[in-house]
């Protein structure tokens, strides 16, 4: 990987953080409609699998979307306007966080549905094999989707047709407030592959360069036609389930505070200094662009206006 | 005009869209090496071969969801749920999904997915194999709801339905498949949204669906007899619905009767009713009736299951009552 590259993930791991930052910001100023589920803290998942894939590449997904989608290269401003709820935002106010679009990027959707992304991930996979075009499909969803009928369902389509697709579990050890444990019997999610009959792995989640490297021979592996991965990623959240979640009462300050030393940024960060990859300076230089681009980014969603009543009742057909 | 069957008829519309079109693909259980549960998919693996007909496992939620990745890149898949009544298990997909994912994208993506199940009661398949439940997926926003009636219509609007950029829920009666129709021999297309006059008459309107069409249409002939001339409207989609033909059929005649096989309560009928009612108020000479399927689960025994469903002599009989 060369520098540039490297730098690259860097200055995407910072874009999400500054965003999510920033929609906290702008939920507790009222500014909001509705919820949003952060994804500080678990950005080198999306960074570190999204920089595997080619340009015509697809991914799916979840309801923590806005890593993603910044990782896939989604435009910070319609992502922001959409947050907002407005008429110049990726799906004109109809979507909103948990459902944005992008599909000029190969962005198939967020979904409020959980699990409901895995098997759409999954046709899109099977669209690539049966036209030959070597497209790869990254399936993104939480621990605790691993636990609807669709994510056995389509793991198993995947791997009996050998679609070219990576799904990859982000455990972030919470589905809202029940601990993955707590209604899960095996440690690593992991393991449920080889009952489908493709590889399986379990990673560090906050290791962006291992999330790459992983997610990249499992990318490879699907282009050549060989079949699907499941890949594993234990990472954390570090707010609560949405923006109005103080998370107060089902996990402890401990937890929360153990993860927040392995931050995935701060780690990386340290990485990119001890081995003279980049210079404080030049590091510096990233932090002060993004801050300034996500501010824009806010400032666009603020002053874009509303969509009109009327087209409430657009883009229903086509 | 040649004779085939309901099924031969819609094996040909998809014969014929996957010859037109290599993105025309068929996904479901039991559609490839046998040729579908009910053969209306016969041939068409060996033709097409298995990429573009796929026998799936039994995994209704999410083989819609694989047909809806394809659609949303630029495939235009058939997917076919084996009884409408495992509508159920995929209903995540098709309500939650399909239906609203245009819309929800602002107009980024489309689903040009068709979605394919047989409905209907009088084959003693009893409550979960029976069931009509286009009151169901007609509620949703965002999916069209086709109901054919004969072959000729199945064939027709399968073939619109296949070529339309929206998810369509095409919605077979598994008493037809095995009927015979004339058919037209050469290429047509049935467009959605006009509903067709099947029998003429000016002393009450029937508007019908899937193949309570024909049984109303026997029931008219036999009327004929009598002098009462009812006119029989197949209303072919619920979605979109061509109030048009019936507003202006019922201003004609000033008495309706709406049949349809899914349940009375809260079904179609009450809705169709009500949503026209605005524009026929003072040309009705009696209050609008309905026949449909009894609040009951579908029971089993032909001695109960024809009690509760609608059919021919129920038709004439409420005729008779409405027209007095
Ligand atoms: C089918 C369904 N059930 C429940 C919910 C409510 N819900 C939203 S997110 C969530 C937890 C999901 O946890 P996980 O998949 O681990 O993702 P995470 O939020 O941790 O990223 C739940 C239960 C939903 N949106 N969809
Ligand atoms: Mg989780």
């Amino acid at each position: 990987m060369t520098k540039s590259e490297m730098l690259r993930m860097y200055e995407q791991m910072l874009r999400i953080r500054e965003f999510e930052n920033q929609v906290f910001e702008l939920y507790k100023q009222g500014l909001m409609p509705g919820l949003a589920h952060l994804y500080i803290g678990e950005e080198a998942v999306a960074v570190g699998a999204c920089a595997a894939l080619n340009e015509n590449d697809y991914i799916v997904s979840t309801h923590r979307g806005h890593g993603h989608l910044i990782a896939r290269g989604a435009e910070t401003k319609p992502m922001m306007a959409e947050i907002l709820g407005k008429k110049t935002g990726y799906c004109k106010g109809k979507g909103g966080s948990m459902h944005i679009v992008a599909y000029d990027k190969g962005i198939l959707g967020a979904n409020g549905i959980v699990g409901a992304g895995i098997p759409i991930a999954t046709g899109a996979g099977y669209k690539s094999k049966l036209k030959g075009t070597k497209q790869v499909t990254l399936s993104f969803f939480g621990d605790a989707a691993c636990n609807q009928g669709t994510f056995h369902e389509s793991l198993n389509m995947a791997a009996v047709w050998k679609l070219p697709v990576v799904y990859i579990i982000e455990n972030n050890l919470y589905g809202i407030s029940v601990n993955i444990n707590r209604v899960t019997a095996v440690e690593d999610l992991s393991v449920r592959a080889k009952g489908y009959g493709m590889p399986g792995v379990t990673i560090d989640g906050n290791n962006v360069l291992q999330v790459y490297e992983t997610v990249r021979k499992a990318v490879t592996r699907a282009r050549k036609d060989e079949g699907p991965t499941l890949i594993e990623c234990k990472t954390y959240r570090w707010k609560g389930h949405h923006v109005g979640d103080p998370a107060t009462e089902y996990r402890s300050r401990d937890e929360e505070n153990e993860w927040k030393a392995k931050c995935p940024i701060k780690t990386f960060e340290s990485y990119l200094l001890k081995n003279s990859i980049a210079e404080e300076d030049e590091l510096e230089e990233i932090k002060n662009s993004i801050i300034n681009e996500i501010q824009k980014a806010v400032q666009f969603a603020k002053e874009s206006p509303y969509p009109e009543p009327e087209e409430a009742f657009e883009d229903l057909f086509a | 005009m040649k004779e085939i069957t309901y099924a031969d008829a819609i094996c040909e519309a998809l014969d014929e869209e996957m010859a037109k079109d290599e993105n025309v693909i068929l996904l479901g259980e039991d559609v490839g090496i046998i040729g579908g549960n009910f053969k209306t998919s016969v041939g068409l693996r060996d033709k097409y071969g298995e990429w573009r007909v796929k026998d799936t496992p039994i995994s209704e939620n999410s083989f819609v969801g694989i047909g809806i990745g394809c659609a949303f890149t630029g495939l235009r898949p058939v997917v076919e749920l084996m009884f409408a009544d495992f509508l159920a298990i995929s209903m995540d997909q098709v309500a939650n999904q399909a239906a609203k994912l245009r819309y929800m994208s602002g107009g980024q993506v489309k689903v040009p997915l068709t979605i394919r199940m047989p409905i209907g009661g009088g084959r003693s398949s009893a409550a979960q194999h029976s069931q009509s439940l286009q009151a169901w997926v007609a509620h949703i926003p965002g999916l069209k709801v086709v109901l054919p009636s004969t072959a000729a219509e199945a064939k027709g609007l399968l073939k619109t339905a296949i070529a339309d950029d929206n998810p369509v829920i095409f919605m077979e009666h598994k008493m037809e498949y095995n009927k015979k129709y004339l058919v037209p021999k050469e290429e047509y297309t049935i467009p959605f949204g006009q509903a067709n006059i099947v029998h003429e008459g000016e002393d009450l309107t029937i508007a019908a669906t899937s193949n309570l069409v024909i049984k109303s249409k026997e029931a008219a002939q036999e009327l004929d007899k009598e002098g009462i001339k009812v006119e029989v409207i197949d209303l072919r989609t619920l979605v979109p619905l061509d109030k048009e033909t019936i507003i202006n059929s019922v201003k004609k005649t000033g008495r309706l009767l709406i049949v349809d096989e899914g349940y009375l309560n809260f079904g179609i009928s009450g809705e169709i009713a009500l949503s026209i009612m605005n524009d026929v108020f003072y040309y009705l000479d009696a209050p609008i009736m309905r026949l449909g399927t009894a609040s009951v689960p579908l029971p089993f025994s032909p001695a109960l299951e024809f009690s509760v469903i609608p059919d021919t002599k129920k038709i004439y009989g409420k005729v008779k009552e409405i027209v007095g």
